[in-house]
């Protein structure tokens, strides 16, 4: 499964550099870390305004070892798209010698599949050769864990909190590595930093490729999710095991899942490592249970699996 | 001001005021275009994807998906180095709004083409300067042109005002929709390699590169955000002497030289008329043919709207005790922005005019000589009544 990715030759270098202001136990940093280390130090990052960009920015300190630029919340996917274009003409004029650098745009659920979607999708459609990573954290957790459109059902937020009348988010996940996979573009994968081989691989991956790449990557984030920070492993972990957030590449059209782990755990081990998702009833629980075997029994189908 | 027909260096030709854009653009061998379609700013992307695809220019062209981005993907490609274009109008540009701050902030010398256009609703494709008067605070360079030859000058100096370190502020060169966009003109094109050895390359001084990694756009805690913006007021109201350098650099060579406010019949005037865009050519008809009936009425024109021409207005207005502004677009609640502003620079002034306030010409209503001959009359009137106090503006040639 991880057969180009010896775990032995991962690089020492901390691309994002140590001392960062992010919560204890934050997965989205730990995500951005080993997607650093996958890039190496050819690589040009485009930050949306967010979590990341507020734990490794504040002036006049940086926590960036490679070229680093955020300029609003919205535009991950234009701003990358001109740095591409800017290098593709630089080279072709003879202003810049040639080389093999990532175009990396970053950015949170908010700025991928809410404000930003828009921006991103003209950035694939457009065919840059460019990698982007969503840290999905399932919801607006920089300015303090607002729902987004990436907020799992049933998850409490500050915006939809559970009350007499609401279990919470009433909406399910919006499906962001389909909406990619549907431009067409050559690589789409969804990842989690609880397998990081298999993460580093996969942004490996979508770097080498030419043409637009989309990577979403599960980023647990104990104070939004209210999950002790020493589990932030083991809930990205019944993530995956429990089929919530599968892991899955699609290249070129063609489906392969990555860890199937068949029949899955049943997703009440998930939820209840997390208080906001500590109010739901079973009924609710079970009606959870039933969408997600429905949708992994298809991802499987897609992967040839059945 | 414009006065009789082509001057300067270079092969007279007839050219529409958008292609003479697309022209200057092609001529500073921009390396990227982000642009997206607007009415009646689309004649210059036609003509430069037409350029690019014919490899007259080698550009990438970025179709992006609105404004927003056409902005963003401009702010990427400068900070990875390149030379960057982009246009729009109204609507276009107040999607544009916060990408705006963010060039000028991060110090991107992006330069734009805004072809002013009224702002909706209602909707309206017509000329007027309420989409400039919105982006006013944005820290841009802005300066009005009165015709398309200036059009043309003036996008030429942009990049080279831009780009200059002591500057590297980005800037925007208004144009009247449709007055100059659409219009076909007897234009001074110079030879290519003349603008070229104007407009030399451009090399940012910290590009994005992996060979020397750099941090843009962090965030700024209170404890230094001041000086930042304190750093950036200092450096744009600098920039300035830049604008004022290149545009006189740029008489001496290609023989058409250009002042920050321009006046014309000035020297005895006792009565001013200004106002900034296009309509300034008409006005100086009314202005000749009033001369013609025996006043002394005289006009100014602004060009550089940004960074403010405090010295320049001051002096142009010293001698004179009328000012009458004509406004192109309304400030709600408030009148004409332009004339605001220009009471705001003379309220310290020991010697000041008395000032007139007309709105006209908004949402693509033309003004004629005859309009301008009564903005005229009314101006000198209103000046000598003490209803100038309550009566702070009046929209002209409104029906009620």
């Amino acid at each position: 499964m991880m057969e180009d990715m010896n775990p032995v030759l991962v690089t020492t270098d901390e691309l994002l550099a140590p001392g960062h202001r992010a919560c204890q136990g934050c997965g989205e940093a730990l995500a951005v870390r080993l997607v650093c280390k996958a890039l190496g130090r050819d690589t040009i990052i485009v930050n949306a305004t967010g979590c990341i960009e507020i734990i490794s920015s504040a002036l006049p300190q940086t926590s960036w070892r490679v070229p680093w630029i955020h300029t609003l919340f919205e535009n991950v996917g234009a701003v990358v798209s001109g740095i591409e274009s800017a290098y593709k003409v630089l080279e072709r004029k003879g202003k810049r010698k040639r080389r093999k650098i990532t175009f990396a745009g970053f950015a949170g659920d908010g700025g991928t599949a809410d404000i930003g979607i828009q921006a991103l999708s003209g950035a694939l459609e457009r065919g840059h050769n460019i990698l982007f990573c969503c840290f999905d954290n399932e919801a607006y957790m920089n300015t303090g864990i607002q729902r987004s459109s990436s907020t799992p059902y049933g998850a409490a937020t500050t915006t939809s909190p559970a009350g007499k009348r609401s279990i919470g988010q009433m909406t399910w996940k919006k499906d962001m590595p389909e909406i990619a996979v549907a431009h067409g573009i050559p690589y789409v994968a969804t990842a989690c930093p609880s397998f990081p081989i298999d993460l580093m691989r996969k942004v490996r991956k979508g770097a080498m490729i030419e043409g637009p790449a989309y990577i979403h990557i599960l980023s647990q984030c104990p104070t939004g999710w209210r999950q002790p920070p020493n589990l932030t492993i083991e809930v990205g972990r019944l993530a995956v095991e429990t089929g919530v957030f599968p892991l899955y590449e699609v290249e070129r059209g063609e489906y392969r899942l990555n860890f199937d782990r068949y029949p899955l755990k049943p997703v009440r081990e998930y939820l209840m490592k997390q208080g906001r998702f500590r109010h739901l009833t079973d009924e609710v629980v079970e009606e959870i249970q039933r969408k997600v075997n429905e949708k992994y029994e298809k991802l499987r189908e897609k992967a040839g699996l059945k | 001001m414009n006065e009789g027909g082509p001057r300067g260096k270079g092969r007279v030709v007839g050219l529409e005021g958008s292609h003479a854009v697309s022209e200057a653009v092609k001529m500073a061998n921009t390396d990227v275009i982000a642009a997206y379609p607007i009415t009646p700013q689309t004649h210059i992307v036609e003509r430069l994807a037409e350029m690019v695809a014919d490899g007259e220019l080698d550009a990438e062209f970025i179709c992006v998906e609105s404004e927003h981005s056409a902005m963003s993907a401009c702010i990427g490609a400068s900070a990875a180095g390149a030379r960057t274009f982009t246009c729009t109008s109204a609507q276009g540009l107040e999607l544009m709004h916060e990408v705006l701050y963010v060039a000028s902030g991060m110090r991107f010398p992006v330069v734009m083409v805004v072809m002013n256009r009224a702002l909706s609703a209602p909707l309206s494709i017509w000329c007027d300067h309420s989409d400039a008067m919105a982006v006013r605070d944005v820290s841009w360079i802005q300066m009005f042109a009165e015709n398309n030859q200036e059009a043309f000058d003036l996008t030429v100096c942009a990049f080279r005002i831009a780009e200059n370190r002591n500057v590297l502020f980005p800037a925007m060169i208004h144009m009247d929709g449709f007055y100059l966009s659409h219009v076909i003109e007897d234009l001074v094109i110079p030879d290519e390699k003349e603008v070229r050895d104007f407009i030399p390359d451009y090399e940012y001084p910290f590009p994005l590169d992996p060979e020397r990694p750099v941090s843009m756009g962090c965030f700024a805690p209170p404890y230094i955000y001041p000086e930042i913006k304190k750093a950036q007021e200092v450096a744009f109201e600098r920039s300035k002497t830049e604008v004022k350098s290149v545009l006189h650099e740029f008489g001496e060579v290609f023989g058409r030289s250009y002042e920050l406010i321009e006046s014309y019949r000035m020297d005895d005037a006792s009565i001013a008329m200004l106002m900034m865009g296009s309509i300034s050519e008409t006005a100086m008809l009314a202005v000749d043919e009033l001369r013609d009936d025996g006043c002394d009425v005289g006009l100014l024109r602004i060009r550089l709207w940004r960074p403010f021409p405090f010295e320049e207005l001051r002096d142009a207005v010293r001698d004179i005790d009328t000012l009458i502004v004509v406004d192109r677009c309304v400030s709600y609640g408030m009148g004409g922005p332009v004339c605001a502003e220009i009471k705001s620079a003379l309220y310290d002034e020991p010697r000041r005019p008395k000032i007139v306030s007309f709105i006209a010409g908004i949402g693509g209503r033309d003004v004629t000589v005859d309009h301008f001959k009564q903005m005229f009359m009314q101006g000198i009137e209103r000046a000598k009544s003490e209803k100038t106090k309550t009566d702070e503006f009046v929209m002209f040639g409104v029906r009620e």
